[in-house]
């Protein structure tokens, strides 16, 4: 629904929201300049001089970088602050450092010349690996090779900002971005990164907005250009015209404004006024967010995406590790319920070990990994379980596909309780299990997992692009994905009435539950569970409150009837905008 | 000079903490070292070169070593790789 205004000299981008707010000011163009690294032959009576200014540019790289390392540690916490480690480590090799100085000796070439030379044959292998790893290592080789050029030169790296700006660059680094962070910065414009990036990471711990993945936007913007980025939506304004410009500033306004009247709502139930009873919980990737999940007052977690805990990570943390974790998640929301769902990964997620696979999102990932590698999958298995024995946890699994993968999870979680009973260890002998719905195939089979299972999510990111065979991340057909396709409406009716019948629990823990444009169409259909971001969860709530069931049941037998999204979404905005003309519209796209 | 095949055992692989471990334990002694891994060869003494060999779990390589203590830094280095880097 983005009915904001346009005019031709104002450039709208898309890209992918990475920290919510909105920011609104001049661009600072934020270059990550390769120093020029020029070669010239030395005189034997320069050398020792050369000598001396590299070991001037190691000790004050090594400065720099120990205090970027302390701050981070102090920001955000000693596992964050590690990105740091691998630069200070190389900083110490000797064997490295004795190559260059020797070289310099006997070459007889400049100092920035051989650093460059040098590192540089490291930097190329590591940069084409095939572990991912190594690959994100070799961005902190190069880090640190431009680190010591620049300290050879003598140049100050410009991190000290005169005016609040937003920053724009083709990537930051995680140093960078910490940096950036001492200054007024009013949000975060990248070409390159995910969601999984450490910009968005650092951005969202900082809570500064963020959009990344704008291509060519450096290209587009001038020093002090005005821009706009909503990163609730990803979109990004360059040059936005006076109405645009008001229109965000009122958007900004009234999400500030709504926000602080929804604080209100914190304690109420999410309950229609004819007393259908909804559980209106959240989606939780950090324990960070914990705090402000328990501020906008859900009734639990909905959906942990325990796949966040392997960012930055070499390895699968250990089973330990994990039931820390999740007993720390367990503990601070109880007596709410918290679902945890294991690893998802593939797809387009992070994996500890990569393999390549030409369609990803039609391969290796969700549960098919964990059940090919089941010592990850026990290790997780356990742990939750660990986590459970105060009976405030659930167990989820994504990406079935046929009843056969839930069965063998099952299995699996059961081969664990074993291990638990053996070592003593208290646990929930009655863990509630559930399923993702969110492939096709499972939703044309929920009956049948419903037999088997205490409860469905249904997953509408995936379900979407896979029943309508779009990939969003594909700019060509993304304006195909959508949300209110009367295929896609249909389909959740038919998930919600079958899941019910066989007296399970059916939820939403995609998207679209987060969308107040759907709120009441999925009230209508019967959902039981929304899982939304902590952000939405007062909006949703406040729906939710307003809206009798009956009213909703009927918006959603009429839109069954409707053969267009645009008919759709025309009849379903007509009638929020009728019940609520104070919530902010023109949310995301 | 003396040389043996190892397997990389710990889940992390060569990575930047066992990385260090190996190059700190390299370090005391005289020896030179060498580790070799499809063919291609680093010095064991450096964390950028160990770093560069992305060697994971199941990972092939020969160790080499050459010095007064040769024997001494074999039997070391070879027991932290069976060991697994001491990584739970």
């Amino acid at each position: 629904m983005s009915d904001q205004p346009r005019q031709a000299n104002e450039i709208l981008l898309k890209g992918i929201p990475a920290a919510p707010g909105i920011a609104i000011g001049p661009s600072l163009i934020f270059h990550k300049t390769l120093p020029i690294v020029e070669e010239r032959l030395l005189q034997p009576s320069e050398v020792e001089a050369e000598l001396d200014r590299l070991r001037q540019a190691v000790a004050r790289s090594k400065k720099e970088l120990q205090k970027i390392f302390r701050f981070a540690e102090e920001k955000l916490g000693d596992e964050e602050g590690k990105i740091f480690e691998a630069q200070l480590l190389i900083l110490e090799d000797s064997v490295l450092f004795d190559t260059i100085f020797l070289r310099i000796r006997t070459e007889l070439r400049n100092a920035g010349y051989i650093v460059y030379d040098e590192i540089e044959k490291y930097h190329r292998l590591m940069a084409s690996s095939r572990d991912e790893y190594t690959r994100e290592r070799a961005l902190d080789v190069e880090d640190l090779r431009n680190r010591i050029l620049r300290n050879l030169q003598e140049e100050k790296l410009v991190s000290k900002l005169q005016t609040s700006a937003i920053v724009v660059s083709h990537v930051l680094a995680a140093a960078d971005t910490l940096i950036l962070s001492r200054n007024d910065i009013l949000g975060y414009l990248t070409e390159v990164g995910g969601v999984t990036s450490h910009t968005a990471l650092l951005a969202r711990a900082l809570k500064i907005p963020a959009v990344v993945g704008v291509r060519h936007v450096v290209s587009m913007v001038k020093e002090g250009t005005p821009v706009i980025i909503d990163g609730y939506g990803g979109n990004v304004i360059i040059h936005p015209s006076e109405e645009t410009l008001r229109f965000y500033q009122e958007k900004k306004r009234k999400h500030k404004e709504f926000e602080d009247r929804l604080a209100d709502l914190r304690d109420l139930p999410a309950e229609t006024p004819d007393g259908r009873q909804i559980e209106l919980v959240a989606n939780v990737e950090l324990v960070e967010e914990l705090e402000f999940v328990h501020v906008q007052g859900a009734d639990g977690i909905g959906l942990y995406r325990s796949e966040t805990l392997l960012l930055g990570k070499e390895v699968f943390p250990t089973e330990d590790e994990q039931a820390d974790h999740y007993a720390l998640l367990a503990d601070s929301m109880f007596p709410k319920m918290i679902v945890i769902r294991t690893f998802d990964i593939g797809g387009d997620k992070m994996m500890a070990h990569p393999v390549r696979e030409s369609n990803p999102f039609l391969g290796w990932r969700g549960i098919r990994v964990m059940l090919d590698k089941t010592n990850v999958f026990m290790d997780q298995l356990r742990a939750i379980l660990r986590a459970s024995s105060r009976k405030n946890v659930k167990i989820m699994f994504p990406m079935v596909s046929n009843i056969k993968e839930l069965r063998e999870a099952r299995r699996y979680l059961e081969e664990a309780k074993r291990d638990l009973v053996e070592a003593n260890i208290p646990f929930d002998e009655k863990i509630k299990v559930g399923v993702m719905i969110e492939v096709p195939a499972a939703a044309v089979i929920t009956e049948d997992l419903a037999k088997e299972v205490d409860f469905l999510s249904i997953g509408t990111n995936d379900l979407i692009q896979y029943l309508l065979a779009v990939d969003r991340s594909n700019d060509i057909v993304s304006s195909l994905y959508q949300e209110f396709h009367p295929a896609v409406v249909r389909f959740l009716r038919r998930i919600i009435e079958r899941g019910k019948k066989e007296g399970v629990t059916v939820g939403m823990c995609g998207e679209m539950a987060g969308d107040p444009l759907a709120t009441v169409l999925l009230l209508g259909l019967g959902l039981d569970e929304f899982s939304v971001v902590p952000m939405m969860l007062p909006e949703i709530k406040k729906i939710i409150r307003s809206t009798k069931y009956r009213d909703a049941r009927r918006v959603a037998k009429h839109v069954l009837s409707l053969q267009t999204e645009d008919e759709v979404k025309s009849y379903l905005l007509a009638w929020m905008k009728k019940r609520f003309p104070d919530i902010p519209q023109g949310e995301g796209s | 000079m003396i040389e043996r095949e190892v397997t990389i055992k710990n889940r992390a692989g060569l990575h930047t903490r066992p990385a260090a471990t190996l190059v700190k334990l390299a370090a005391q002694f005289k020896s030179d070292f060498f580790i070799n891994k499809d063919g291609f060869e680093i010095n064991g003494k450096s964390i950028i070169g160990v770093m560069t060999l992305a060697a994971e779990q199941g990972a092939e390589m020969i160790l080499r070593f050459s010095g007064e203590d040769e024997n001494d830094a074999m039997a070391a280095v070879v027991e932290l790789f069976e060991r697994g880097f001491d990584e739970q």
